[in-house]
């Protein structure tokens, strides 16, 4: 009867619908502050099993046999497996299969995998471990790219002569430097840089009497790992159940196998009980992916008048023991080798070299914040050598929309670097740069530095970029977003809350969030290569309009109106304005059957149209047709009796399109920058003669609250992203890349001779300020 | 080959509540909190005191849980963090850290709002650069700290604004 489920309802709405463009606060942040938010470190079912690796300490050489027999004996320990226990390829990796889960014969690095343990408590596990001897044949090995590359090196792969694992060119156009009119040259260094997340790598498996295997799991690529646990440990792929709650942090550095196939064996092995792995600090140094090292030399030459005319680079990056996405590290810095400008003749050589060290991996600004320190550097030399201003000269040659970049692809998506440069030439911070400078204190000198970056955004031409989004209404007219792409920080699933309380114009207490669940959410690739919110962001805004336009329909058949005209939605409920009379949502679901009450929607990141031939030897991942742009100021101050660094002002302006919520843009942006401050000032992952150096936070030093100065983040008017959601586009890699060129140039600026090495040190600056 | 610890009586007050449990008196307090009473918002981000994840309040005082042994609590009060909600200072502080955009992956949250609150008890005056001092042995990896010093210092604010006329 109309009468019992029409007329007004009853609770007017009391809380305003959600908006696009606001600040709201995050979904997640008051269940993070009040420590109820259940990271997979925080899992401990009943009846709990423990697991560790027990690793190879040996960075080169050949496993013989180990002596567990003692260990075996030791009350709680309940299996210690070997590679003979793995019951499938005991290979992973996410596109070149070579990683053992546990080590048949050859040990590549000092982190290698030999056994796995599993025992009721710790002290079980400790004491084992302890008794283990590993009987092992060292070898010579090659732990830099010099002794990698050199003749005769010994192989970490013998398949990979001279330790080639990839190399490739992007050539356009032909450079020719006799026809330049400055040309400048260097060779630059950056180091290998630790993710740092505080959550380490974490899980908690079980075996399941229906054969599910059940993971918890620290992952940013929930959907993925089923395919690597069931390749590598042999099971089928519809068995694995993948459930990955919020990560204390990932940049990267959890995309690919951590603890998952070794937890998963060690679940095989106890069938109904439940196992955890959560890594040691220590652990997650040794055994962790890491940023790869990256040497490189460029070349640089330029017309008179300033405009870019030839590039010669080559990078060397140095991936480590196993392949990993080190070939697409390198591919993704050889697209970006050439900056955010307009140059016409470009040949980038990139050369993928293993070593016997910690395998090199993904990590915010995939290879592009290596290649930023060169060309950003160059650019300032360029500028000196020609006598021009470094911010005109960077204006000058800008990238804009209807350009075509240094990999020869024609930009037809947003473009607004020079809005973020004349956002930083009329900010007090630039214009008063040479006052500030005259004030510097006795015994200190100071500069100012700039830096234009770009990163893509998405996979790149070859691979799939989708997502699926699904959004249920619930029997009480709730909504749960099911989100299906990791929120490892950075907050795609509040933007995901936002979008969908937008379009549904529902308030945030109306819905709620189910993080990624490989049984309940569909397969929407990785959290990487700042596509989360881009590509599930489209596909959920398709499927909340698909269920918004059926509650406003099943309404409309409720309310006996001829057709949806005037139906809205509101708060708790849909309204005929008209005639005032409405349906809440409550009652719509009790009319509505589960399968109504759910919408999927679907995208696919644009791609290329036209490829240019420009590549060779890229296997995925080329071009990129979508990319942030940002311009950056750092302001240091230098005490040129210790030479230490201080940065005083960090300002970064970025475009990433329209932006959703300019509270969580501010955060990906200062949280990239204090990261890129790190990378440029005091992260220095070590190993010597493969052995790591550096496994806590006393030798590997992140930025503390003392170390950064108050970063300023803001968003210059820009071009929206028109296949973005509401015309945004990612921006969690971008600020990365800024700080480390704008801090050596800000150095050059104060009267340093030029710094080619990060991070860069109190000696080198004592040093670069001799005979200046 | 070790024997399993004896465990031994200790009591001690946890957010506000008398306890009284057997332990082994070498168990980590972050243990002891994490695994055994289940209360997992204490972090351990190194297991090394080099990171404050793990800070709680003892008597007041911030202390990192990953270096305390069990038999340190007796006689002690202890306060978490699931305590905030409930103790006025605490609860402000929640919400500046909701407000502020304080919040990313959260794993330094816990820590960084115990020493804070430690800190805001005593010193309610304190400015930005106080704070700032106050939070340096708290390492988080995802904020740049920016907004965890907005959040504080708001709530220093909030705590010190003259209390509006009826
Ligand atoms: S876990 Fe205690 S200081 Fe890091
Ligand atoms: S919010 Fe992630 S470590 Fe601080």
């Amino acid at each position: 009867m109309p009468t019992q489920i029409s007329g007004n309802a009853t609770e007017s709405p009391s809380r305003s619908p959600m908006t696009i463009g606001l600040p709201l606060p995050r979904g997640d942040a008051r269940a993070k502050a009040c420590g109820r938010e259940p990271y997979a470190a925080d899992l401990f079912p009943e009846n709990l099993l423990l697991a560790q690796a027990l690793r190879s300490g040996l960075p080169c050489g050949r496993l013989l046999e180990l002596d567990l027999e003692e260990a075996r004996q030791i009350p709680g320990i309940v299996a210690i497996l070997t590679a003979k226990d793995v019951p499938g390829s005991n290979r992973q990796g996410i596109i070149h299969k070579d990683m053992p889960v546990l080590v048949e014969d050859r040990i590549r690095y000092c982190g290698d995998p030999v056994a796995l343990l599993i025992a009721e408590n710790k002290e079980a596990i400790r004491s084992a471990m302890s008794c283990i001897r590993i009987h092992a044949e060292p070898s010579p090995g090659v732990f830099d790219l010099d002794e990698a590359m050199a003749e005769n090196a010994p192989l970490v792969h013998e398949d990979k002569p001279g330790n080639m694992l990839a190399k490739a060119t992007i050539q356009k156009g032909k450079p020719d430097f006799d026809a330049c009119a400055a040309v400048v040259e260097g060779w630059f260094e950056t180091p290998v840089q630790a993710h740092g997340f505080l959550e380490t790598e974490a899980g908690t498996a079980c075996l399941l009497e229906d054969g599910t295997l059940r993971m918890e799991v620290s992952t940013q690529s929930p959907f993925r790992d089923r395919l690597e646990i069931s390749h590598a440990l042999g099971i089928p792929f519809m068995q694995v159940h993948i459930h990955a709650p919020s990560l204390g942090g990932g940049f990267g550095g959890k995309d690919g196998a951590t603890v998952q196939c070794l937890l998963g064996l060690a679940a095989l092995h106890c069938p109904g009980r439940s196992v955890k792995m959560l890594w040691e600090r220590e652990e997650s140094f040794v055994a962790g992916y890491k940023r790869h090292a990256c040497r490189m030399h460029y070349r640089l030459g330029a017309l008179a008048d300033g405009s870019l005319h030839s590039l010669h680079a080559r990078l060397w990056y140095d991936t480590g023991a196993y392949a990993h996405l080190g070939p697409e590290v390198m591919e993704l810095g050889m697209e970006h080798a050439a900056g955010p400008y307009r140059i016409p003749h470009n040949l980038t050589e990139g050369f993928c070299v293993h070593t016997h060290t910690p395998t090199g991996g993904a990590m915010r600004a995939f290879g592009v914040c290596q290649v930023s320190f060169a060309f950003e550097s160059m650019m300032d030399m360029l500028a000196e050598k020609l006598k021009q201003d470094p911010l005109e000269l960077r204006l000058r040659n800008a990238l804009h929309r209807g350009d075509t970049n240094g990999a020869g692809v024609l930009l037809e998506s947003s473009t607004s670097l020079a809005a973020c440069l004349e956002g930083i030439r009329n900010h007090p911070l630039w214009q008063t740069r040479r006052q500030w400078q005259k004030e510097a204190p006795p015994f200190c000198i100071r500069g100012t530095g700039l830096a234009a970056v770009f990163n893509a955004a998405g996979y790149g031409g070859g691979v799939r970029d989708a997502a699926i989004a699904k959004i249920e209404m619930d029997v009480k007219g709730h909504f749960i977003v099911h989100n299906a792409v990791t929120d490892m920080g950075q907050g795609n699933s509040s933007a995901f809350l936002q979008i969908a309380g937008h379009i549904l114009r529902q308030s945030a207490e109306a819905l709620s969030l189910r993080q990624p669940d490989t049984r309940s959410a569909y397969p929407s690739g990785s959290s990487s290569a700042g596509r989360t919110t881009y590509t599930f962001g489209k596909a959920l805004i398709s499927a909340c309009e698909e269920l918004a336009s059926r509650l406003i329909n099943r309404a409309g058949l409720i309310l006996f109106l001829q057709n949806d005209e005037g139906l809205v939605l509101e708060p708790g409920r849909v309204r005929h304005e008209p005639s005032g009379r409405s349906v809440s949502l409550e009652q719509l679901a009790s009319f509505m059957s589960l399968e109504e009450r759910v919408c999927l929607g679907q995208f696919i990141a644009p791609v290329c149209r036209e490829v240019p031939d420009t590549s060779r030897g890229f296997f995925i991942g080329f071009p990129h047709v979508i990319f942030g742009y940002g311009a950056h100021l750092a302001r240091v101050e230098v005490d040129t009796l210790t030479g230490r660094v201080q940065v005083k002002d960090y300002l970064a302006l970025t475009d990433g399109g329209a932006v959703l919520n300019p509270s969580m843009f501010d955060q990906q942006v200062q949280g990239g920058v204090a990261q890129g401050i790190g990378y440029a000032l005091y992260e220095d992952f070590i190993t010597e003669k493969g052995v790591v150096k550096t496994k806590d936070f006393t030798t590997y030093l992140m930025p503390g609250s003392l170390d950064l100065p108050d970063i300023l983040s803001l968003a210059p008017p820009v071009e929206e992203e028109e296949s973005g959601p509401f015309g945004m586009k990612g921006i969690g890699e971008v600020a990365m890349n800024g700080p480390l060129p704008a801090i050596a140039n800000a150095l050059r600026d104060a009267g340093c001779r030029r710094i080619h090495k990060a991070p860069i040190m109190a000696e080198a600056v004592l040093g670069s300020l001799e005979n200046r | 080959m070790s024997k399993p610890p004896e465990n031994s009586p200790i009591s001690f007050f946890l957010n506000g509540s008398p306890l009284s449990l057997s332990v082994a008196p070498g168990r980590r307090v972050v243990d002891l909190l994490r695994e055994d009473l289940h209360l997992t918002g204490t972090k351990e981000g190194c297991g090394t005191g080099e990171c404050g994840a793990c800070t709680l309040l003892v008597d007041g005082f911030p202390m990192l849980s990953c270096l305390m042994l069990a038999a340190q609590l007796e006689g002690r009060n202890i306060e978490t963090v699931e305590s905030l909600e409930k103790d006025p200072v605490g609860e402000k502080l929640i919400t500046s850290f909701e407000e502020k955009g304080a919040v990313q992956c959260g794993y330094c949250i816990p820590g960084m709002e115990m020493t804070a609150l430690a800190l805001l008890r005593n010193h309610p005056e304190a400015d930005r650069e106080d704070i700032r001092k106050s939070l340096s042995g708290n390492l988080c990896r995802c904020t740049g700290y920016v907004k965890i010093l907005d959040a504080v210092e708001d709530t220093a604010k909030k705590l010190t604004a003259p209390k509006e006329m009826p």
